[in-house]
């Protein structure tokens, strides 16, 4: 690994990840949860892939607690809560998903699209 | 712990014991008692005393530390939500009848609507951004069961899996928002947040947030859900979809916008021009092209939300009258309307324009409420539309939004073309053949009949203006 960083010229402290990083991520998450909402075909897809838009919300309350206002706790009670929320949705989705699959036998997006225009 | 906090949200609390005794009622109830009939006016006689015992004690004051906010004018707000949820509990009761499946499951509709009901109350009296989302939450996860409740229908199921799809998508990105406004301002309360200068952090916040409450008030670029759903979902919770869901979300835009984000005027006012701009034009040319009763008042919905804006727009404490002064005058037209084109479709099964065609000879008093209801939306002089539409343009105007306000107006004559279309089909087509008159039910005629009289009523009684102007405030 280290061999692999000097090689291309990479200075880490791996003792402070600076806060950047973990935006990449976050923002990465956020991305393909948005890319995933709009190509994937499956119910249960798009699901996952709100979940990550989600997620990476959360990611970045926590990430921004930490690094900016370490004095105070909202930033990680924000992620608490909206971790409980999102379970919430998730539930409430999925049994939405069964009544789809119910009614038309499948959960392709396709399928559901008799309201239109 | 401190129990006076409790005391403060006293109508939070009252609005629990009824969905408590609901759903205890629920459970209780075998199949076959006769407590199972009398659900309707159970539910409608506790939120009625819910509501007066409100209106007499109203609470002001904080609680938890400034998580929640209430005063007057949330009260005022609260019962405005509180007389969609009357209204939507009279107007349903024939349709719950309807069939065996939907009779079984009736008590269920009443607690999973006083659930929606609760989450908005926390969106209109949040005082951090944090309770704003969960209030958010709380009102859209029951809303989606119950534009999905018509289990055995296509297209409600359709429906519901639409709602809960996007509205966890946007409520999504609007939490992206919230996230980098915590970044650039440091806290989640309403009264800390000092934003000032527009680096980036602040403006794509901004924008997401923005977003994701447009997406509940269904403003142009994501009021795509709209019609879909309210196409789909059974008509009572089209209305309260339509009526009590927007108000909410306007109430909680408002106060995000004037307490938290004043001070960022300069960043949020011409995006909301913008908004404003296609909302209502996109709003009307839609609605032009609708053969669908439900998805006319959809798109109507959407040019209604542009005008509302313009009372966001201007910033002051005269705007947020005329916005709250709207949405009451908004509701009893939207409940009068949905209300007829429930009793139709209970009669019927349809909800396409034909069906209306005649129906001033066939069933001459719903016809009559139909017209005043439209015209009403359309802002005819003697009816409250036209006084609520009237404050929100003076609203702007004095801001110096001459532009938008010509547009709004230019707009207004398209959507007087498309409101007449429907007085046209009721009083000028002949009807189809075996047309049969049409009947409300009691409670249905209830509902109808405080409309009617509070359509003529409020824009006349000029005390409930004066009455909100006291407590509006503006940017500060």
């Amino acid at each position: 690994m280290e061999k692999l960083l000097d090689f291309f010229n990479i200075n880490i402290n791996f003792d402070v990840i600076p806060m950047e990083w973990y935006l990449v991520v976050s923002t990465m998450m956020f991305f393909v949860g948005i890319v995933g909402f709009i190509i994937r075909k499956n119910l249960l897809a798009v699901l996952i892939s709100v979940e990550l838009v989600l997620n990476a919300a959360e990611l970045n309350f926590a990430v921004f607690n930490r690094y900016l206002y370490p004095g105070a706790l909202e930033g990680m009670f924000f992620s608490l809560f909206g971790i409980a929320i999102a379970a919430a949705e998730t539930a409430v989705a999925i049994a939405i998903i069964i009544n789809v699959y119910r009614n038309m036998n499948n959960i392709d997006t396709d399928s559901v699209e008799q309201l239109k225009h | 712990m401190d129990f006076g906090n409790f005391l403060i949200m006293r109508q939070e609390v009252g609005l629990m014991l009824i969905f408590l005794i609901m759903l205890v009622l629920d459970i209780f109830a075998s199949e076959k008692s006769c407590i199972r009939k009398y659900f309707q006016p159970v539910a409608c006689i506790l939120f009625l005393v819910h509501t007066v015992f409100g209106f007499l004690f109203p609470s002001e004051g904080t609680a938890f530390g400034g998580l929640y906010v209430t005063s007057s004018l949330t009260t005022w707000m609260k019962h405005i939500l509180d007389l969609g949820v009357l209204f939507m509990f009279l107007q349903s009761g024939s349709w719950l009848h309807s069939t065996d499946a939907l009779k079984r499951r009736a008590g269920e509709f009443y607690v999973i609507s006083l659930a929606t009901l609760l989450g908005m109350y926390i969106m209109v009296s949040a005082g951090n951004l944090m309770m704003l989302y969960i209030g958010i939450e709380t009102a859209s996860l029951p809303m989606a069961i119950l534009a999905a409740y018509n289990k055995y229908q296509h297209k409600s199921a359709e429906a519901g899996a639409k709602y809960i799809m996007l509205t966890s998508f946007s409520s999504g990105i609007m939490l992206f928002g919230i996230s980098f406004l915590y970044a650039a301002a440091g806290t989640l309360y309403y009264g800390d947040i000092n934003l000032t200068d527009g680096n980036f952090f602040t403006i794509t916040g901004l924008v997401f947030f923005l977003s994701g409450l447009g997406f509940k008030i269904s403003l142009v670029p994501f009021h795509l859900w709209t019609a879909d759903v309210y196409e789909g979902a059974p008509t009572s919770i089209t209305a309260f979809l339509s009526v009590a869901s927007k108000a909410a979300a306007c109430f909680a835009l408002i106060f995000a916008l004037y307490q938290a984000f004043g001070s960022l005027v300069t960043a949020w006012k011409p995006v909301l021009w913008w908004l404003i701009v296609i909302t209502i034009t996109l709003g009307n040319i839609f609605a032009l092209r609708q053969k669908d009763i439900k998805r006319f008042f959809a798109f109507s919905s959407i040019s209604q939300a542009g005008y509302i804006m313009l009372g966001v727009i201007s910033g002051t404490s005269q705007g947020m009258t005329a916005v709250v002064y709207y949405l009451l005058v908004y509701l009893f037209a939207n409940m009068a309307a949905f209300g007829i084109i429930s009793a139709v479709e209970n009669k019927t099964g349809r909800t396409d324009f034909g069906v209306y065609n005649g129906l001033g000879k066939t069933s001459p008093v719903l016809a009559f409420v139909m017209m005043l209801a439209v015209f009403s939306l359309a802002g005819i002089p003697p009816l409250g539309g036209f006084f609520s539409k009237f404050f929100l343009f003076a609203a702007a105007a004095q801001q110096g939004e001459y532009l938008l306000v010509f547009i709004a107006l230019l707009n207004t004559v398209i959507s007087l073309y498309y409101y007449l279309l429907v007085v046209r089909a009721m009083y000028i087509r002949p009807a189809e053949e075996n047309a049969e008159k049409v009947n409300a039910d009691t409670y249905n005629k209830i509902s109808l009949l405080v409309c009617t009289v509070a359509l003529i009523a409020v824009g006349i009684a000029s005390f409930i203006y004066t009455n909100i102007d006291a407590l509006s405030f503006g940017i500060r």
